[in-house]
C-alpha cells in the first residue's frame, strides 16, 4: 500500500509543478468577456428582445440605420446609404449600399432587407409590436413592405408619422438577413425561423462561430467587412453566473471584460490599477409599482406620502453608487423630451402629512413582491427602514424574478419593484408602457405597466398618442414634458434610479462601446494591446 | 422471465411516476411559463398565440400523455430555453456532472474510508477527534463558500490551480466532444497540455465536493468499523496472534463492505443529482445547473428529461450494487 501512495502522491505533485503557470492567458486576437447570458433563448432577430440577446444582433447583423452615440438625436447611415420620405409622410425609401456580401457569399440586396423585415411582421414574435403600430400586418408585410429593384426599398406606413420616431424605432428591427440560405432551410412556411433559432446567416463585422446555450457564444471576426475589420479576431463569451466568480477572472487576467458587477465589486475594482471601468446610462429605470386596487395606494395623497419616504441621497451613494442615477420621471435621460426633473427627497414629517390628510395617519401595513436578486432585496429593505418612520409596516416577498413578474402581471400585488428598460431610443416607447391605458378592464387586448397597476386614464392615453404622432420636434418635446409631470404627480409609480451599465476592463482593452441600449454595446473598436 | 417481467415493471412505474409528480409540479409553480418565452414586453396577441402554441390551456393529463408518447418514441422535447432538442442538451451536461461526481467520489471514498478506519481504531484519541472535526466542518460549510474560498486561495493568490470552466478559454473550441466527459476527450485528442489543463481544472471542483462527501463516507466507515471491533471475533483474532492489519483491512473491513457500499452509492448518487451551487462557482456546465435554470423558467420539459436522466441513472446504479452485493457478501449468494 504505502509504496503505490507514495508513487501517486509524486505523481500528482509534479503534474501540478509541471503546470503551474503554464496556463493559458487570454490569447492576443480574442477577446474574452464573462457575461451572464442566460437570456438568449434564440439567435432569430425577429425573436431577439432580451439583453445579450441584442447585444448579440447588433454586433453580429448589419442593420438600415443605428443610433449615433455622439449624437443621439442623430442616426447614421449603415446598411441604408440614403434615406427619403414621400410628400404625404407615409413612404420611406431607402437605397441600399452596394458591396455589402453576407457570410455565405450573398450579395445584400434590396430583396434581403425587404424580406428580413416582412419576417419580423409575419412571424409575429416579441419584437414584432414594434413594426406592427405603423400598420403593417402578416396580410399587408409582402406588400407594404418591397424591394423596388435591388437597390431600393420602400416602406409604406398607415399614415404619417415623425420621421425620427419611425426610424429610431427601425434601428431595433432591421437585422438583416440572407434571404437565400434562410430560405433554403424553411420548413412547413416558417420563414426559416427553425433554423435560424440556433444559427446565423448575417453579414455583420462578427459572424456566430457557435452558441452553446447558457454555456458560451464564439464569434469571429468578418474579416472582409465593409465598415472596416475589427482588430480583433475573435470574441468568446462565457456565461459566468457568479459575479465573485467573474471578478476573480477578471484580476487572473483569464478574461478581458466582466460585465455583472455588484456595487460592492464596482467601488473595489474602481481601485484596483489594472483594470477600467467603462460605464452607459441605459434606458432602464428602477421603479416602484403602486397598485391602486389596494384601499391606501388608490389614495393619492398615499402615494405622494411614499414618493417622500424613499431616501434617494442616501440610496444613489450607497447600493446604487455607480450603477445608478437619481432619476424621478418616467423618460429615460437622452431620450427626446425627457425631463431630469427631481421634486422629491426624503421628507418624512411631510410624508405624515399627507397620510394624515388621506386619513391614515397612523400608516398602515403593505407587502412588496421582490425577486430575490441581492441589490434589489436590499433596496427593499432600505425602503422598509424609511417607511417605518411614518408607520408604514412592508413586509418583503422575495422569490424568483419569474414568480414576481408573473404576479405583477396577474395585478395580484400591493407593491412591485423591479425595472422597465425602454424598447427603443423614442420616447413613445416609455410614454406608452407608463402612460397609457386603453382598456383598464380585466380582459384588456393591451396590458401595459398602467394596466397593471389599474391606473385608468382615458385623457393622459389620449394625449400620449398624439404625442407620439406629432410632427415638429419641439412641440413634441413639450408633449412629454407635460405627460411626465401629469405621471410625476398623480401616477401610481415612484421611479427612482436610471440604470449605469458597468463593465471592468483589462487595462491593455481598449474600444469597448458601451451604449444606452443593449443593442448599442459594441466589439468592433475593441483592440488590445 | 418471470422475474425479469418484474423489473421492468418496477422500474418503468419507477420513471413514471417520477415524471407525473415532476409535471405536476412544474403545472403547480406560481410562474408563467410563456413569460420566459416571449418576455414582459410582448404584446397581448403575441402571449395568447405563444400560449396556444405551448399547449398550456388543455388539460394537464392531455399534455402529459402527449408528453408521454413523444418520450416513448425517444423524444425529450425541445427546450423552451436553449431551443435545442432537450436530448442534445442532456448530452451536453450530464457527462460534466457524471465527470464530477465521481471524481469527487473517488477523492471521497480514497480520503474517507482509510481516515474512518483510523478514526475507529485510535478511538477519542487525537487522530479521532481530528478526523472528526474535519469531516464535521466539511459537511456543514456552505458548499458555494468552500469552493469560492478555494478559487481564491489556490487560483488568484497561489497560482496553483487554473480558475473556473472545465479547460482554459484559450482551448474554447479546440477540443471535440466525444464522450462529453473532458479527461477522455481530451486524451483521445491527443494534445497532452490540453489533457493536464483538463485534470488541474477537474481539481479544485471535484476536491471540494469530494470534501463533502469524505465527511460523509469517514463518518459511516468509522462508526460501522467500530461496530466490527467490538465483536468477540475481533478479540479471538487477535488472542490467536493475527497481525493488526490483517484483522482490520481484510476481517473487519470485508464484513463492513456491504452496508459501506450502501452509503458509497448514496453519496455517489446524491453528486450525480448534479451540485448546482458547485457548478455555478466552477462555471462547470452541468445537470444540476441545467435543471436549476430550467426549473426557474418554468421549462419543464427540460426538466423532466433531466429528471428522467437522474432518475434511469439511479435505478441503474441500484441494479449494479445489487449485483455487486452478491459478489462482496458470500451470504447473499
Amino acid at each position: 500500500m504505502k509504496p503505490l501512495l507514495k508513487t501517486t502522491v509524486a505523481a500528482l505533485m509534479l503534474t501540478i509543478a509541471a503546470s503551474a503557470g503554464a496556463f493559458a492567458a487570454t490569447p492576443k486576437d480574442t477577446l474574452v468577456m464573462a457575461y451572464v447570458i442566460d437570456d438568449i433563448i434564440s439567435l432569430d432577430p425577429a425573436e431577439i428582445y432580451a439583453f445579450s440577446d441584442s447585444e448579440y444582433q447588433a454586433n453580429t447583423y448589419d442593420h438600415l440605420l443605428v443610433l449615433d452615440l455622439k449624437n443621439p438625436s442623430q442616426l447614421l447611415n449603415k446598411a441604408a446609404e440614403s434615406w427619403s420620405v414621400s410628400q404625404d409622410g407615409k413612404t420611406f425609401t431607402f437605397k441600399i449600399r452596394s458591396g455589402i456580401k453576407f457570410q455565405s457569399g450573398n450579395d445584400l440586396t434590396a430583396e434581403d432587407a425587404a424580406f428580413s423585415l416582412q419576417r419580423y411582421v409575419i412571424l409575429d414574435k416579441s419584437p414584432a409590436f414594434i413594426l406592427d403600430q405603423f400598420g403593417l400586418s402578416k396580410d399587408n408585410a409582402k406588400e407594404k413592405i418591397r424591394a423596388k429593384d435591388a437597390s431600393t426599398l420602400e416602406i409604406e406606413l398607415d399614415k404619417a408619422y415623425a420621421p425620427s420616431f419611425f426610424l429610431n424605432c427601425l434601428t431595433y428591427t432591421s437585422s438583416i438577413v440572407d434571404k437565400k440560405l434562410v430560405m433554403s432551410h424553411e420548413q412547413n412556411g416558417d420563414l426559416g425561423n427553425g433554423w435560424l433559432k440556433t444559427n446565423y446567416a448575417g453579414s455583420g463585422p462578427f459572424f456566430l462561430k457557435e452558441w452553446k446555450p447558457n454555456e458560451s457564444l464564439s464569434l469571429v471576426t468578418n474579416q472582409h467587412y465593409w465598415g472596416g475589420v475589427p482588430k480583433i479576431k475573435r470574441v468568446l463569451i462565457k456565461n459566468v453566473t457568479e459575479s465573485a466568480t467573474q471578478q476573480l477572472l477578471l484580476q487572473k487576467g483569464d478574461v478581458d471584460i466582466i460585465r455583472n458587477m455588484t456595487g460592492d465589486q464596482l467601488t473595489t475594482l474602481q481601485k484596483d490599477s489594472n483594470v477600467k471601468i467603462v460605464s452607459a446610462a441605459k434606458a432602464t429605470l428602477w421603479y416602484l409599482a403602486l397598485n391602486t386596487k389596494n384601499q391606501y395606494l388608490a389614495k393619492p395623497e398615499v402615494r405622494q406620502a411614499l414618493k417622500y419616504l424613499i431616501d434617494y441621497d442616501g440610496l444613489t451613494n450607497t447600493l446604487f453608487k455607480g450603477v445608478g442615477k437619481p432619476h424621478q420621471t418616467i423618460l429615460p435621460d437622452g431620450q427626446l423630451g425627457a425631463s431630469d426633473a427631481l421634486p422629491y427627497t426624503l421628507n418624512v414629517d411631510k410624508a405624515k402629512d399627507l397620510l394624515k390628510q388621506a386619513g391614515v395617519p397612523d400608516g398602515f401595513s403593505i407587502t412588496m413582491d421582490t425577486t430575490n436578486k441581492t441589490q434589489t432585496m436590499e433596496l427593499a429593505q432600505a425602503i422598509q427602514s424609511t417607511w417605518a418612520k411614518a408607520g408604514i409596516k412592508l413586509e418583503i416577498k422575495p422569490a424568483d424574478n419569474k414568480e414576481t413578474l408573473t404576479k405583477y402581471r396577474a395585478r395580484q400585488h400591493d407593491i412591485y419593484v423591479g425595472q422597465w428598460g425602454s424598447d427603443y431610443q423614442d420616447p413613445h416607447s416609455n410614454a406608452e408602457g407608463f402612460a397609457t391605458n386603453k382598456d383598464n378592464s380585466d380582459n384588456a387586448k393591451t396590458k401595459p405597466l398602467a394596466w397593471r397597476n389599474s391606473w385608468d386614464i382615458p385623457d393622459l392615453t389620449t394625449e400620449v398618442y398624439a404625442a407620439r404622432d406629432e410632427m415638429d420636434s419641439t412641440k413634441r418635446a413639450a408633449m412629454y414634458q407635460d405627460i411626465q409631470q401629469k405621471v410625476l404627480d398623480n401616477g401610481p409609480y415612484i421611479v427612482m434610479f436610471q440604470q449605469i451599465e458597468t463593465a471592468a476592463v483589462g487595462k491593455n482593452v481598449d474600444g469597448f462601446i458601451l451604449g444606452p441600449t443593449f443593442d448599442l454595446n459594441f466589439y468592433h473598436d475593441v483592440v488590445k494591446h | 422471465m418471470k422475474a425479469s417481467i418484474r423489473v421492468i415493471i418496477s422500474v418503468a412505474s419507477t420513471l413514471l411516476g417520477l415524471l407525473l409528480i415532476t409535471f405536476v409540479i412544474g403545472r403547480v409553480l406560481p410562474v408563467d411559463p410563456v413569460l420566459a418565452v416571449v418576455g414582459d414586453h410582448a404584446s397581448a396577441e403575441v402571449y395568447a398565440r405563444t400560449r396556444q402554441e405551448m399547449g398550456i390551456d388543455l388539460p394537464i393529463y392531455q399534455q402529459f400523455w402527449i408528453y408521454l408518447s413523444h418520450v416513448l418514441r425517444g423524444d425529450l422535447g425541445m427546450s423552451l430555453r436553449t431551443s435545442h432538442p432537450v436530448l442534445d442538451d442532456i448530452r451536453q451536461v450530464f457527462p460534466a456532472t457524471l465527470e464530477l461526481a465521481t471524481a469527487g467520489t473517488l477523492i471521497g471514498i480514497i480520503i474517507g474510508v482509510p481516515a474512518g478506519v483510523w478514526a475507529a481504531v485510535r478511538k477519542d484519541r487525537w487522530q479521532d477527534h481530528l478526523i472528526r472535526f474535519v469531516g464535521l466542518f466539511g459537511y456543514s460549510v456552505p458548499i458555494f463558500w468552500l469552493g469560492l474560498m478555494g478559487l481564491l486561495l489556490f487560483y488568484a493568490k497561489l497560482s496553483w490551480l487554473p480558475g473556473p470552466g472545465r479547460l482554459d478559454f484559450g482551448y474554447e473550441d479546440s477540443v471535440d466532444s466525444v464522450t462529453g466527459i473532458m479527461l477522455i476527450d481530451t486524451w483521445l485528442s491527443g494534445d497532452m497540455d490540453m489533457f493536464v489543463n483538463a485534470i488541474m481544472h477537474l481539481i479544485l471542483p471535484a476536491s471540494i465536493l469530494g470534501y463533502f462527501s469524505l465527511a460523509y463516507i469517514s463518518r459511516m466507515t468509522r462508526s460501522l468499523m467500530l461496530g466490527q471491533l467490538r465483536q468477540e471475533y475481533i478479540l479471538t483474532a487477535r488472542v490467536k496472534g493475527v497481525p493488526e492489519r490483517i484483522i482490520i483491512w481484510r476481517h473487519a473491513m470485508g464484513n463492513i463492505l456491504v452496508p459501506l457500499l450502501t452509503v458509497i452509492v448514496l453519496s455517489y448518487a446524491s453528486l450525480l443529482e448534479g451540485s448546482v451551487l458547485t457548478e455555478t462557482v466552477f462555471v462547470w456546465h452541468g445537470l444540476g445547473l441545467y435543471i436549476t435554470d430550467s426549473l426557474f423558467s418554468v421549462d419543464m420539459t427540460a426538466v423532466m428529461g433531466g429528471t428522467l436522466v437522474i432518475g434511469c441513472a439511479f435505478i441503474l446504479i441500484n441494479m449494479l450494487t445489487d449485483v455487486a452485493y452478491r459478489v462482496l457478501d458470500p451470504r447473499a449468494r
